[in-house]
């Protein structure tokens, strides 16, 4: 057990093993890159779709529904789905990716909208805000917190899935998973492991921290 | 003292025949027909479900009427656009609604921004109604959550002030604090409306409130019917009916007292040498009653002019001689009033307002509500 951790250790911090194609470095930049993609195109389709189920109260069943959608949803089969239909291509792996985010996304930012306090939303109509003023200067600030939280959520999920894009021939920190597996050399395979754990938890750390300074005025 | 005559003004607002019926078929105004003159304070009253905050509501459209018209001076508010309305008639909801993601400086800027006067002249606008509510400088740069419930209220009571609107709105505003601070509020707004003059409408349920507070006093029964409306005096001594009367409660003839003043009370010199003597201080300020015979001490309130018959009526029931202790605005002693004299008064004050109310109910009220 010792040699594995000394030899996982090797591994992981080896110069030649961070640099080159197949280096840490360009693979976790591979990966980063198919998150951060994925999670963006979710946000353009989940909060857009989140705002307006919480601002006008309307199709709240999608958004409650949703959540278990996102639980259910079989990731792989998924990817492997889109792979037979389209062909090798990066399509099934954004596909399955922007699916996992965009239920987190929806759920939060819809539950963030009517957490507001209905008092608050009169009073911003009784002053005399017109509907967008009070949906962009009332309503999105204060589901704010909640939002982030659901983006934060559907982030980390994407990074912890994104070893798929490697299922189907791709690169991202998954490529050392499953060449470990197919190769049967434990140490990349759990190299790959702790690569993505790491890198989905620092990014929750850093994200809980943003939230934590911008928020720091809000009443607990 | 001189009784505010309801419909005397020029009307700020104005229902004729208004009707609000709500999709599940509940009736929450019926044929509501009202004057709320200019610069005078119009309480709504009734017990929750009346319809006395749909009527506030219809008035900037938060709520739109089924029939009817409502004018806003002498315009008819359906044919303006709501937000636009909005903007030009303050609004004070009861748990201060303020924006808790945004300093009280900017909550009180509110309006003025949406108005488009720039961030600049918006804030200086800001700061100067903290003071005109009673609130430090300092207080702006805080967020609504660590402000006091009473402080939050006013700053919803600035708030919207801040663009001097000629209508306020106030729907239940004091109704969420304590009874001390709420009584402070009250000062306050009587106040603020001496040096202001608005034209303002007040929903609440609590009567006290109602008397203390209107020049005015509209009283809505369950089913969105007004029973009456009326002066305070006018209310309390010629209840329109027994719902009227029973809702102002037992002691309505002492609320009746809190509107008269002592002034006109005589007074004579205080007793002395007697079982119980007034000791003053070097101010001649009284401090208590002394009794000769085993040096009991009875704490004293010393009235003034302004203050109430039924004040001067309870303090001369607690008083150990029946006496009350009447000052001057310095506090120092003019005199004492005693017992049978502030009695008198005080059914002299009944007969006056059931004589001045049968006037105003014979002919022109009728004609005022009505017209």
């Amino acid at each position: 057990m010792y040699e594995l951790f000394k030899d996982l250790g090797a591994w992981l911090t080896s110069g030649d093993q961070w640099s080159g194609y197949d280096g840490i470095a360009h693979r976790l930049a591979e990966h980063l890159q198919y998150s951060l993609l994925a999670t963006l195109i979710a946000t353009a389709i989940g909060l857009p779709l989140g705002l307006l189920i919480g601002h006008t109260g309307r199709g709240a069943f999608i958004a409650i529904n949703l959540a278990s959608f996102g639980r259910a949803l079989p990731t792989v089969g998924l990817v492997v789905l889109v792979f037979l239909a389209s062909g090798l291509s990066m399509w099934p792996v954004y596909i399955a990716l922007v699916a996992l985010a965009v239920p987190s996304i929806v759920t939060n930012t819809y539950a963030g909208m009517t957490a507001v306090d209905p008092d608050v939303k009169d009073a911003a109509r009784g002053q005399g805000m017109r509907w967008h003023q009070v949906l962009f200067q009332i309503e999105l600030p204060l589901a704010l917190p909640l939002i982030m939280t659901g983006l934060r959520l559907a982030l980390i999920q994407v990074v912890a899935t994104a070893t798929i894009a490697a299922y189907v021939s791709f690169g991202g920190l998954g490529r050392y998973v499953f060449d470990g597996l197919a190769q049967r050399d434990l140490v990349q395979v759990m190299g790959g492991a702790v690569l993505v754990a790491v890198v989905a938890i620092t990014l929750d750390l850093a994200l809980s921290g943003v939230q934590r300074f911008l928020f720091r005025h809000r009443p607990a | 003292m001189t009784l505010y005559r309801p419909g005397k003004g020029h009307p700020m607002i104005q229902f004729d025949a208004v009707h609000k019926r709500f999709p599940n078929g509940t009736t929450a105004v019926h044929d509501l027909s009202l004057r709320m003159p200019e610069g005078g304070v119009t309480v709504l009253v009734g017990s929750s479900g009346c319809g006395k905050t749909t009527t506030l509501r219809m008035i900037n459209r938060m709520v739109d009427p089924t029939s009817g018209t409502i004018q806003v001076n002498g315009k008819d508010v359906l044919q303006q656009d709501a937000a636009d309305l909005r903007r030009s008639i303050g609004y004070v909801i009861q748990q201060s609604g303020l924006f808790p993601h945004r300093t009280v400086l900017d909550n009180i800027a509110t309006v003025p921004l949406l108005l488009g006067w720039g961030r600049k002249k918006a804030r200086a606008r800001a700061a100067e109604l903290l003071e005109t509510v009673g609130l430090a400088a300092d207080a702006g740069k805080r967020y609504p959550h660590q402000l006091s419930g009473g402080q939050q209220q006013r700053v919803g009571v600035a708030r919207a002030l801040a663009a001097d609107p000629p209508v306020l709105l106030m729907d239940e505003p004091f109704g969420a604090v304590d009874p001390v601070v709420r009584t402070q509020l009250q000062d306050e707004l009587l106040r603020l409306q001496k040096e202001l003059n608005k034209t303002i409408v007040f929903v609440t349920h609590d009567v006290d409130e109602a008397v203390r507070l209107g020049d005015q006093i509209a009283i809505f029964r369950t089913g969105g019917h007004l029973v009456q409306c009326a002066t305070p005096a006018e209310l309390l001594a010629r209840p329109a009916d027994d719902f009227v009367a029973d809702f102002l409660g037992a002691e309505r003839g002492l609320k009746l007292l809190s509107l008269k003043t002592l002034a006109d009370v005589p007074q004579g010199p205080a007793p002395e040498g007697g079982a119980w003597t007034l000791v003053l201080d070097e101010a001649r300020k009284p401090l208590h009653w002394h009794a000769a015979a085993d040096g009991t001490e009875i704490p004293v309130r010393p009235l003034r002019d302004s203050d109430s018959l039924l004040a001067a009526l309870n303090e001369s029931v607690a008083s150990p001689t029946g006496l009350t202790a009447r000052v001057d605005a310095a506090g120092t002693l003019t005199g004492v009033s005693s017992r049978d004299d502030i009695h008198a008064h005080a059914g002299r004050a009944h007969v006056a307002a059931r004589a001045e109310a049968q006037t105003a109910a014979s002919v022109p009220a009728e004609a005022q509500v009505e017209a």
